[in-house]
């Protein structure tokens, strides 16, 4: 129903009210007062129920799609947001543990590499200052082949390493369709809820109803200085630094 | 040099733990807030302690706080590394003790100074 509609009609129960009463029929009176009741009442049901649909349809309308039938049973298993989010934790802390894994084999092995041609660097150049006999010079060739295979075997190695950490990044596709989602599913929530403020406020209009506004509270000093986390937009803001250097000068402005 | 690392996320632990190897300081160990840090530091003998400062369970301000009001730990060095990057809040670090502050992400580079400058003051 518009609101003209049910002013029009709010109009038409008055009229009848006054009617009824000025002709002394106080049991239809009573009667036409209980109508107005009923269609506030049918009016704010109508509200809340249109409110609760769309909440609800936003809740199931919230599903993945996948191609990959493996992702699409793991996924519908996820059946709410913060297990979503969980879920973007799990796997990147794997991509993560898995890169670190990854990067601690190489390591070493480019490592043994570095030192390995150090050593035969500095036999080298005795070779070159012809400060090798012929004996050492049999040896550091041996030596040399042998570090030249190892050189092709550790290089195969490291490549190997390399790209299993650039496929340890896949989960940026997959945890970027999870928060896409969820922030989806926020946006709606938050619409529905301006909805619904918008709502109350026609309902308020209706039944007349006036709210004391309470004063905002304004944050106590110790909720402020709480944990944030990482600042998104250390730009625009002046009460955050923005790198290391004004950490530095912050704390030597202190005598640090 | 016994250093103890701790932040809830172990990926983060993961990598001070290996930085640290880097720079030469073998001998770590770790925990996930402030409240497992804590008995660790008070039954053991830590020389370095860093560590994040948002937790669950006990944060690190939290736990910075309750290393300076020990006394058998209150001259420990406390290498606060962390997102958090309000001025108030490095600004309550710093009056609380603490003898650095790194923010995340940081590189490899400005950890190794800190530590280094913290190691320096506390020598001289």
């Amino acid at each position: 129903m518009t609101e003209q509609a049910h002013q029009d009609n709010l109009v038409e129960y008055a009229k009848t009210l006054v009617e009824q009463l000025e002709n002394g029929d106080a049991k239809e009176a009573m009667r036409t007062i209980s109508s107005l009741h009923q269609q506030r009442d049918q009016v704010l049901f109508q509200e809340v129920g249109k409110l609760t649909r769309s909440l609800h349809e936003s809740i199931k309308n919230f599903a993945i799609d996948t191609s990959n039938s493996e992702m699409r049973e793991e996924m519908s298993r996820m059946q709410d947001a913060s297990e979503r989010l969980n879920y973007v934790i799990e796997k990147t802390e794997n991509a993560a543990n898995k890169t670190m894994d990854m990067v601690e084999h190489t390591m070493p092995v480019s490592a043994h590499l570095r030192e390995t041609a150090q050593d035969l660097k500095s036999e080298w150049d005795r070779l070159m200052r012809r400060e090798m006999s012929a004996d050492e010079f049999r040896q550091l060739s041996k030596k040399i082949d042998g570090f030249l295979c190892t050189a092709v075997d550790e290089s195969s190695r490291i490549d190997s390493n390399l790209s299993s950490i650039m496929l340890a990044q896949d989960y940026q596709d997959l945890t970027g369709q999870v928060i896409k989602r969820v922030i989806q599913l926020v946006k709606e929530v938050e619409d529905n809820l301006v909805n619904l403020v918008t709502m109350a406020s026609t309902i308020d209009q209706i039944t007349g109803v006036k709210h004391e506004l309470q004063p905002q509270k304004t944050e106590s000093k110790e909720e402020q200085i709480g944990p944030e986390g990482p600042i998104m937009n250390p730009e625009t803001r002046e009460d955050v630094v923005s790198n290391q250097d004004d950490v530095d000068a912050l704390l030597s402005s202190l005598g640090f | 040099m016994k250093i103890l690392i701790v932040d809830d996320f172990s990926t983060m632990r993961r990598i001070i733990k290996n930085l640290l190897r880097d720079l030469g300081f073998t001998n770590t160990q770790e925990a996930d807030d402030g409240s497992s840090a804590l008995p660790l530091l008070k039954s053991s003998d830590f020389d370095f302690l860093i560590t994040d400062w948002n937790m669950p369970g006990m944060t690190g301000i939290d736990l910075l706080k309750a290393v300076r009001a020990d006394e058998k730990l209150q001259s420990l060095p406390v290498l606060m590394v962390t997102a958090e990057a309000k001025r108030e809040q490095i600004i309550e670090a710093a009056q609380a003790g603490v003898n650095g502050y790194v923010v995340k992400p940081f590189t490899a580079q400005a950890l190794k100074e800190k530590i280094e400058k913290i190691f320096e003051r506390v020598d001289a």
